[in-house]
């Protein structure tokens, strides 16, 4: 069994925090991806340059921020700039290694989905849309997605490609695109052909189990095995982290 | 060269905004005009054309104040908090047409719009957004090679808040850029609100830059806390309160009436609107922009 004390979602964060190596520079996404992005930065990875769509070049922030473009991100930075600059110059360019994004649906071939339920003219549920994911999905060495599964986060496909995966032929010729997938479940990468392939499993979970949480069959590695659960300095330092939100201060303030 | 106009936001926004124009509020997640915005509402303005990469808790509220006919826009999220309540209910009922863009392509429609040329090549791979609306591709005239490009857009007006302005109506800021500049750039006429008018001698010799020249200014009001619920980097930080409480309140359309009624028909100006604020918030959110 887990740690009972962690949450499915605190070990996801942990596990994703540990795709991240050191002193890469990596284009981080609102959610998720910012707290794990964060962790991986007080844990094993505290030359990682953390760089925001809003223009935020190597951001070492003091505590967890909200949004992309918190004060507590600008004050510690080595530099704001435009978003232009950022997207044309850094971006497109291929200077950013990873592209950390969170969606509402993914499916086997790491489309990912944060526009719309339902049918774009009549949706059942308007989400936020692309903001720079689709850019990010585009330009970015290699990308990491996060998000939690179920059927209806892994569907047999996505209502809206928001952000561009891996084309229905094969892996991205150029060798870029989705190269992990962290769920509250599992850890996933792409085989050859550009197909999801589950690599690790949540202490609590079986393949027959994660597949029932997916909507196509599941390709699977040859050594799937039970992840690493977090380690204590992994625990500790986010557990510290998540208490140290700009709401919560404020509040207590 | 034509100097600047000083005016209150109330007569800024009487003199240039007209029903049906496009318009663009500037500042990405920091330095929101929402002084302007408020101004705006409180005028009775209609039919405009809202352009916004993020439309944030302003559009939520202009939207509620039926202004607007369609948003422009590359990203409908409360940051960290969830979704636009107004919004997507004004979407899913078709109260409002969007127009829907990356965030990439949005900056660099505003480049185009600013830098006076007629698209800008954006390589951003395709995707669903990109296919509704068949974007077109350009082949270099140097070496063949196919760009996608997106048009420019320049709004009839753009609207911004800043840090401080000089006596001549020059505009400083400090902190993330966003898409401001390319968006002041973009428009014919670009109206500011800002924190402070300052000595341009102490200007010059501080850590603020320079956003724009005066002469492409129209006209400057000076608006402390014109910028709430974002932030000024130094003066007040983000009231990440008010953007969480905002969510559970504009789940309801009566909720949504009775704040506008309090805040932004209720007030004669911003200065009414910070005095109905909690006192200890704004001081909080004073000091901890100092730390």
């Amino acid at each position: 069994m887990s740690d009972p004390l962690l949450t499915r979602k605190e070990q996801m964060v942990v596990m994703a925090a540990r795709l991240l190596r050191p002193a890469e520079r990596v284009l981080v996404g609102v959610g998720l991806p910012n707290l794990a992005a964060n962790l991986a930065k007080r844990v094993h990875a505290p030359d990682l340059v953390l760089i925001y769509e809003s223009g935020i070049l190597d951001a070492n922030p003091k505590s967890l921020p909200l949004s992309i473009g918190d004060p507590v991100l600008v004050r510690d930075a080595l530099a704001t700039i435009p978003m232009l600059e950022l997207f044309s110059n850094y971006l497109q360019t291929g200077w950013i290694d990873v592209g950390f994004l969170g969606g509402a649906q993914v499916d086997c071939r790491g489309n990912l989905n944060s526009t719309v339920i339902g049918p774009y003219e009549h949706p059942v549920r308007r989400l936020a849309g692309s903001g720079g994911a689709a850019d990010i999905a585009s330009c970015a060495r290699r990308l990491i997605l996060m998000l939690p599964q179920d059927l209806r986060h892994f569907p047999p496909r996505v209502d809206f490609v928001t952000s561009p995966g891996h084309p229905p032929e094969g892996r991205r010729p150029d060798g870029q695109g989705p190269a992990w997938v962290v769920t509250d479940r599992g850890l996933y990468d792409f085989d050859d052909e550009g197909r999801m392939r589950l690599r690790q499993l949540h202490p609590d979970e079986t393949v027959a189990t994660v597949q029932k949480a997916t909507g196509w069959p599941l390709a699977v590695h040859p050594d799937v095995h039970h992840w690493a659960p977090p380690t204590d300095a992994e625990h500790e330092a986010l557990r510290r982290l998540v208490s140290t939100t700009p709401v919560d201060r404020q509040a207590s303030a | 060269m034509t100097a600047v106009e000083w005016l209150s936001v109330s007569e800024a926004v009487a003199r240039y905004i007209e029903d049906g124009q496009v318009l663009y509020l500037a500042g990405f997640t920091h330095l929101i005009p929402f002084a302007f915005g408020h101004e705006i509402i409180r005028q009775h303005k209609r039919g405009l054309t809202l352009c916004r990469a993020t439309p944030d808790l302003l559009y939520e509220q202009m939207l509620a104040g039926q202004v607007a006919d369609k948003v422009v826009f590359s990203y409908a999220g409360n940051p960290g908090v969830g979704l636009l309540p107004v919004f997507r209910r004004a979407v899913e009922t078709g109260a409002v047409a969007i127009e829907e863009w990356t965030h990439f392509e949005m900056v660099a429609r505003l480049a185009a719009g600013a830098a006076g040329v007629p698209f800008w090549p954006v390589n951003t791979l395709d995707n669903d957004l990109s296919r509704r609306r068949a974007r077109p591709r350009v082949a270099s005239p140097f070496t063949g090679e196919l760009v996608p490009v997106v048009p420019p857009l320049a709004p009839d007006v753009t609207l911004l808040h800043a840090h401080a302005a000089d006596e001549e109506g020059n505009i400083y800021v400090d902190g993330l850029l966003g898409e401001m500049r390319e968006a002041a750039l973009a428009a014919r006429r670009v109206l500011v609100s800002v924190e402070t008018c300052e000595p341009a001698r102490d200007l010059r010799a501080g850590r603020l830059t320079l956003l724009l020249p005066a002469f492409r200014v129209a006209s400057v009001s000076v608006e402390p806390w014109g910028a709430h619920p974002s932030y000024v980097l130094g003066r007040y930080d983000r009231d990440t309160l008010f953007y969480r409480e905002w969510d559970a309140q504009a789940r309801q359309e009566v909720a949504v009436d009775a704040w506008l009624q309090e805040f932004v028909y209720g007030v004669a100006d911003r200065a009414e609107y910070v005095r109905q604020l909690p006192a200890g918030r704004l001081r909080t959110l004073k000091e901890a922009a100092l730390i």
